[in-house]
C-alpha cells in the first residue's frame, strides 16, 4: 500500500504540468492510452524486481539531472557510409542539418508529422508494440515515452532501401530532457538499415517500435554517445514475421546511466532475431544495463543475445536477459551469452539470465561469465614483444569480437571496433 | 650470447624450489640442447628467461649479450632478441593470427627504433615463410592457435620465430606431439634460421629431434640443475640407456 502510494505520487509529480503534444485524434487517443497505462503501473522504483540492479531515480526524476556537454573531438561515426542523415538536437529536429526525407524504397517522415495526419499507417504501430511488450513485465518508462514523445522518425521500407537511415542525436544543452519515438515498418521482402548515434540530451528517452513483415529484414546499429554525464533509457519493441530477420547492435561508451531494453517477439516461422551489444565503462559513475526479453511464438526460430561489457575502476554492468519459448515454438534455437571483462577488482557485473521453455523440442543455451584478462594469453603476447598495454587492449578487443561479429556489415563493425580501440587507448 | 649463472628459482605462491643453481652458457651461433626427465625444470627455465609471472628468482643471474634479463619486462626481452617457442602454445580467441604476427613484428621494430613494416611488405614476407612451413592461408586468418592441431600450433611457433628473427631462440619441447613429417618441417624451419649470429637452446625429452637439428652441445638437466654437459653423443647415450645411468653416474 505504502509503496503503491509512493509510486503514484512519484508518477503524478513527474506528470504535473505536462501537456500532451498535439496530434490527430487517433494519436491523442494513443497518447492518452499510454498515460493511462503509465498511471496504472506507476513509474519504476528501485524496489521493483525488474529494477533490482539499476536505480531508475535519475530516469524518473521530475527534472533531468544536469549533464555537462562533452566534446569528443572526433569525426562523427559512420561518416564514410552513404546514408540519409537526420539530425535532432536535444530532441528537436534540425532541418538544416538533415537531408531531405526521401529515399528509394522508402517512405519516411517525422513522427510529429505522421501523428498529425488524420490517416497514417503509424496508427497501427504507435504504442501498439509497446503495449504488447508490457506483459508479462511492465515497462512504465516506455509508456511514458509513448505518451510524451515530441518527435522522432517513422520509416516505412517498401523495398530494398539502398542507403541506411542515420539518426544523429546531438546534445547541446546541459539540462535538456528529450523524448523521441521512432517507428519502423518493413514490408515483405523489404530491407532497411537504421543507424543511430549520439547522446541525445542530458536525459534522453528513445523508443523504437519495429514491425518486420514476413521475409523482411531490419538491421539496426546504434552508438550511444560518449557524454560522461548523460542519462539514457531506450526501448526497442520488435515483432518479427516468418522468414524475416531482425538484428540490433548497440555500442555504449561512457554515460552515467544507460538502460537499454529490447523486447522481441517472434511470431512467424523460421525467423531470425539477434540483439547484441558492447559497452565500455570507466569509473564508479558508469552504470550500464541491458535488459532483453525474447519471446518465441513460432516454429524454428533462431534468437541470439550476445552482450559483452568491459568495466573498470568501479564501473557497473547489468544484464537481464530472458528467452521465453511458448509451447508451439518447436525447434527454437535460442542462444544467450553475457560476459564481462573486469579490468580491476572494483568493477562489478550483475547478471540475471533466464530461460522459460514450454516446448519440448528446442535447443536453448545461455551462459554468463565475469572475468579478468587471461594472464596466459597476456604473457604469450608480451613474450612476442607486444607491450603490456597494447596486449591488454588487443585481448580486450578480442573479448568484444563475438558481439561485434553480430553486425552484418563489416565496414560498420570495423568502424565501431576502431572507436572501441580508441577508448581503450584513452582509458588504458 | 646467453649466460646463466647459479640460477635459483622458486614458485612465488608455494614453497617449492624448482631451479637450484643452474649454470649454462650458450655461445653465439651455437645450438645447445637440454635434455632431462619430466619435472626437472626445463619449462620453468624457459619461462623464467622469458619473464613469466609466478616465479621468484632467489639467486643467480641470466644475461643476454651482457644485458641482465631478469629485471626486464617480457616484451623488453623479446625486443632484445629473445624468443621462446612454447611447449604449449596459447590459444587466443578473437585475435587473428595475422593481426597477432603483425602487431608483434611491428612492436619489436618500434622498440628497436626501426621503421614498421607496411601491410604489403609484411604480407609478402609472412606468405613466403608460411609456405615453407606448409601453413595455409586459412591458418593465417584464424584466431591465434584456435582449432589448430598440435602440429599446427608448433609450426605456428616456428613461423613466429621466422618472422621475428630473434637472436636467442629457446624451443621448449617443440617436437612433442609431432609426427615424423611435421617434425621434419619444424626442423627444416629451425635449420633455415641457423646462422652465425643466432643461438638456439633446444629443450627436448627425446633424442629424435636432435637427429634433425644437430646440436653443438648437449646438457642433461635433472632436479633443477645442469648435471652433465657433452657433445651430440650424449643425446645418443640418453636414447640408448635412458636417464637412469647418467643420473646415477653424476650423483
Ligand atoms: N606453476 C607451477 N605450479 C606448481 N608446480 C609447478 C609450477 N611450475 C612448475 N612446477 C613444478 O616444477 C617442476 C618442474 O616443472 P617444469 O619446469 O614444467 O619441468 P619440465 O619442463 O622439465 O618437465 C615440476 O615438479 C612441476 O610440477
Ligand atoms: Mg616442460
Amino acid at each position: 500500500m505504502a509503496i503503491a502510494k509512493l509510486k503514484s505520487d512519484a508518477t503524478e509529480a513527474r506528470l504535473a504540468g505536462v501537456t500532451l503534444p498535439d496530434g490527430a485524434a487517433w494519436a491523442q487517443a494513443a497518447r492518452k492510452d499510454a498515460l493511462a497505462r503509465l498511471r496504472a503501473m506507476g513509474l519504476p522504483s528501485k524496489r521493483d524486481e525488474y529494477w533490482k540492479y539499476t536505480d531508475p531515480s535519475d530516469l524518473t526524476a521530475v527534472a533531468a539531472p544536469k549533464a555537462a556537454l562533452f566534446d569528443a573531438q572526433e569525426a562523427p561515426l559512420f561518416g564514410d557510409t552513404d546514408r540519409l542523415n537526420i539530425v535532432f538536437v536535444d530532441g528537436v529536429f534540425d532541418a538544416d542539418a538533415s537531408d531531405v526525407l526521401a529515399g528509394e524504397g522508402l517512405e519516411i517522415m517525422r513522427l510529429s508529422d505522421a501523428l498529425a495526419a488524420d490517416i497514417h499507417w503509424a496508427k497501427d504501430l504507435y504504442g501498439v508494440l509497446e503495449t504488447r511488450g508490457q506483459t508479462p513485465v511492465e515497462r512504465p518508462l516506455a509508456a511514458l515515452n509513448t505518451a510524451l514523445a515530441t518527435d522522432g522518425v517513422v520509416i516505412h521500407a517498401t523495398g530494398k532501401v539502398s542507403k541506411p537511415v542515420h539518426i544523429s542525436y546531438l546534445h547541446a544543452d546541459e539540462t535538456s530532457d528529450a523524448i523521441l519515438h521512432n517507428l519502423v515498418k518493413v514490408d515483405a521482402g523489404a530491407e532497411v538499415t537504421l543507424l543511430e548515434t549520439g547522446s541525445g540530451a542530458a536525459r534522453f528517452s528513445s523508443c523504437l517500435e519495429a514491425d518486420i513483415a514476413d521475409t523482411g529484414a531490419f538491421h539496426h546499429v546504434r552508438a550511444q554517445g560518449r557524454d560522461h554525464e548523460r542519462r539514457t533509457v531506450t526501448h526497442c519493441f520488435a515483432r518479427v514475421g516468418a522468414k524475416s530477420t531482425f538484428k540490433s547492435f548497440t555500442m555504449t561508451v561512457n554515460g552515467v546511466m544507460t538502460r537499454n531494453e529490447c523486447v522481441l517477439e517472434i511470431i512467424g516461422d523460421d525467423a531470425i532475431a539477434h540483439v547484441a551489444g558492447v559497452c565500455v565503462g570507466d569509473g564508479k559513475d558508469f552504470h550500464h544495463d541491458d535488459t532483453v526479453f525474447i519471446t518465441h511464438d513460432a516454429l524454428n526460430g533462431e534468437s541470439r543475445q550476445v552482450f559483452k561489457k568491459v568495466l573498470r575502476n568501479g564501473a557497473t554492468g547489468v544484464f537481464q536477459g530472458k528467452i521465453l519459448v511458448k509451447a508451439d515454438a518447436q525447434k527454437t534455437d535460442g542462444y544467450q551469452i553475457s560476459q564481462s571483462l573486469l579490468l580491476d577488482d572494483d568493477a562489478q557485473f550483475l547478471a540475471k539470465p533466464e530461460l522459460e521453455i514450454y516446448a519440448d523440442d528446442v535447443a536453448c543455451s545461455h551462459g554468463s561469465t565475469s572475468g579478468a584478462i587471461d594472464e596466459t594469453a597476456l604473457f604469450y603476447l608480451r613474450s612476442r614483444g607486444v607491450p603490456i598495454n597494447v596486449a591488454r587492449n588487443l585481448l580486450t578487443l578480442s573479448f568484444m569480437a563475438e558481439a561485434l561479429d553480430e553486425i552484418d556489415d563489416p565496414a560498420l563493425a570495423e568502424e565501431l571496433r576502431d572507436r572501441l580501440e580508441g577508448w581503450l587507448a584513452r582509458h588504458g | 650470447m646467453l649466460e646463466i649463472k647459479g640460477l635459483k628459482v622458486k614458485l612465488e605462491d608455494e614453497d617449492k624450489q624448482i631451479l637450484k643453481g643452474l649454470d649454462l652458457t650458450v655461445e653465439t651461433g651455437k645450438v645447445h640442447a637440454i635434455m632431462g626427465p619430466n619435472g626437472s625444470g626445463k619449462s620453468t627455465l624457459s619461462y623464467v628467461l622469458s619473464g613469466k609471472d609466478g616465479y621468484e628468482v632467489t639467486g643467480g643471474s641470466a644475461q643476454l649479450e651482457g644485458d641482465d634479463l631478469l629485471d626486464m619486462e617480457p616484451e623488453e626481452r623479446a625486443a632484445l632478441g629473445l624468443f621462446l617457442a612454447f611447449q604449449y602454445p596459447v590459444e587466443i580467441p578473437g585475435v587473428g593470427n595475422m593481426t597477432f604476427l603483425r602487431t608483434a613484428v611491428n612492436a619489436q621494430r618500434k622498440a628497436r627504433g626501426e621503421e614498421e613494416l607496411s601491410a604489403g611488405e609484411f604480407l609478402k614476407e609472412v606468405r613466403a615463410k608460411a609456405k615453407d612451413l606448409k601453413i595455409d592461408a586459412d591458418m593465417l586468418k584464424r584466431p591465434v592457435n584456435v582449432g589448430f592441431s598440435g602440429g599446427e600450433k608448433k609450426r605456428n611457433e616456428i613461423l613466429q620465430m621466422a618472422m621475428l628473427t630473434p637472436k636467442m631462440c629457446i624451443l621448449d619441447e617443440t617436437d612433442s606431439g609431432l609426427d615424423v613429417d611435421a617434425m621434419k618441417l619444424v626442423a627444416e624451419g629451425v635449420n633455415a634460421l641457423r646462422s652465425e649470429g643466432r643461438s638456439f637452446l633446444v629443450i627436448t625429452h627425446y633424442q629424435r629431434l636432435l637427429d634433425h637439428i644437430k646440436p653443438d652441445v648437449v646438457h642433461i638437466m635433472a632436479d633443477g640443475k645442469i648435471v652433465k654437459t657433452g657433445g651430440p653423443e650424449l643425446a645418443l647415450e640418453v636414447e640408448n640407456n635412458g636417464y637412469a645411468d647418467i643420473l646415477a653416474e653424476v650423483s
